[in-house]
């Protein structure tokens, strides 16, 4: 089966995030009030070949811990989207 | 005579001016392409600035996994002396080679400009010639120049008196002004500044000089 698979990697608590701060100061100037706890991260979009769900997970987290985020100072989430291909 | 094997990754932008600091201080300097999965007989290998593999998902991410690594990783385990400069220690603290992480500057600018620097450790193989306290002008030239670190690793690197060189005026959000960080044995360090660009008075300072001579072991009693 082929899987949809999406990773979120998003800075951990506590790690500065100036992209976010910056976004988050600039809303009220657009007419945007009320809006707070702003976090920049980044999205990962891909396909998995794997016999099952929980196979497919596992493999986009083990890559999303390895690769796309760095553990010094990032989380990574996987999650499936859709439902698998054949 | 001292051979330096200087590391170039597609992307690397300073290698050349490594190899020629290598060179005025008297030293052989030998690329090495990261393709390749052995470092030779050398007395040190550097890291150099520039954008590793674009420096795309995060500078050093991809990097870290050239064939290259391996043979690095292993030589500066049997002690070997390793510097890793600006996009060079980016990769040093992806491999886990050396602790904390390098994130955008605070101000979300790149920044281009002599910075001053102040040694804080001379246990490290770059400041083992210098004096602590002492004041080096020596440029910056990053966008993720930011060093940051969870309170443990903080901790343990005070303790550890691995904090190599602090900025005198924290230009990038620094965690602790910390500009260059070493490993527990002092054999492998990490720095955002250009230490190669600061080795002439012609070209505005030559206080890089003394940190690239401690690291080729000039005016270093033997150990």
């Amino acid at each position: 089966m082929n899987y949809s698979v999406l990773v979120e990697v998003t800075l951990r608590p506590g790690i500065a995030d100036p992209e976010g701060a910056t976004i988050e100061r600039a809303l009220p100037a657009l007419g945007f009030h009320g809006v707070s706890q702003v976090r920049a991260g980044k999205l990962f979009r891909f396909s998995v070949d794997a016999a099952s769900a929980d196979e497919a997970l596992a493999t986009a987290q083990a890559l999303a811990e390895r690769l796309l985020s760095n553990p010094v100072i990032e989380d990574a989430t996987a999650r499936l989207e859709g439902s698998p291909e054949q | 005579m001292t051979r330096i094997a200087i590391v170039v990754f597609p992307g690397s932008n300073c290698e050349y001016d490594a190899a020629n600091a290598m060179e005025q201080l008297g030293a052989s300097a030998e690329l090495v392409f990261h393709s390749q999965d052995a470092l030779g007989d050398v007395d040190g290998v550097i890291l150099p600035g520039g954008f590793a593999h674009g420096d795309y998902l995060r500078p050093g991410a991809l990097a870290r996994f050239s064939p290259i690594m391996g043979a690095i990783a292993d030589y500066a385990a049997q002690g070997g002396p390793v510097l890793g400069i600006c996009n060079g220690f980016q990769v040093l603290t992806e491999a886990g080679l050396l602790p904390g992480a390098l994130q955008k500057n605070r101000g979300l600018t790149f920044l281009c400009q002599p910075t001053t620097l102040v040694v804080a450790s001379t246990r490290s193989v770059l400041t083992r010639a210098a004096r602590v306290g002492a004041e080096l002008v020596v440029p910056i030239n990053h966008f993720s120049g930011a060093y940051t670190c969870d309170d443990a690793t903080h901790a343990s690197l005070l303790a550890n008196d691995q904090v190599v060189l602090r900025y005198r005026d924290n230009p990038n959000g620094s965690r602790d002004d910390i500009a260059g960080v070493s490993n527990v044995a002092g054999n492998v360090v990490g720095l955002m500044p250009h230490p190669e660009r600061a080795m002439s008075t012609l070209l505005g300072s030559a206080d890089g000089r003394v940190l690239l001579e401690s690291f080729v072991g000039l005016g270093v009693a033997a150990r």
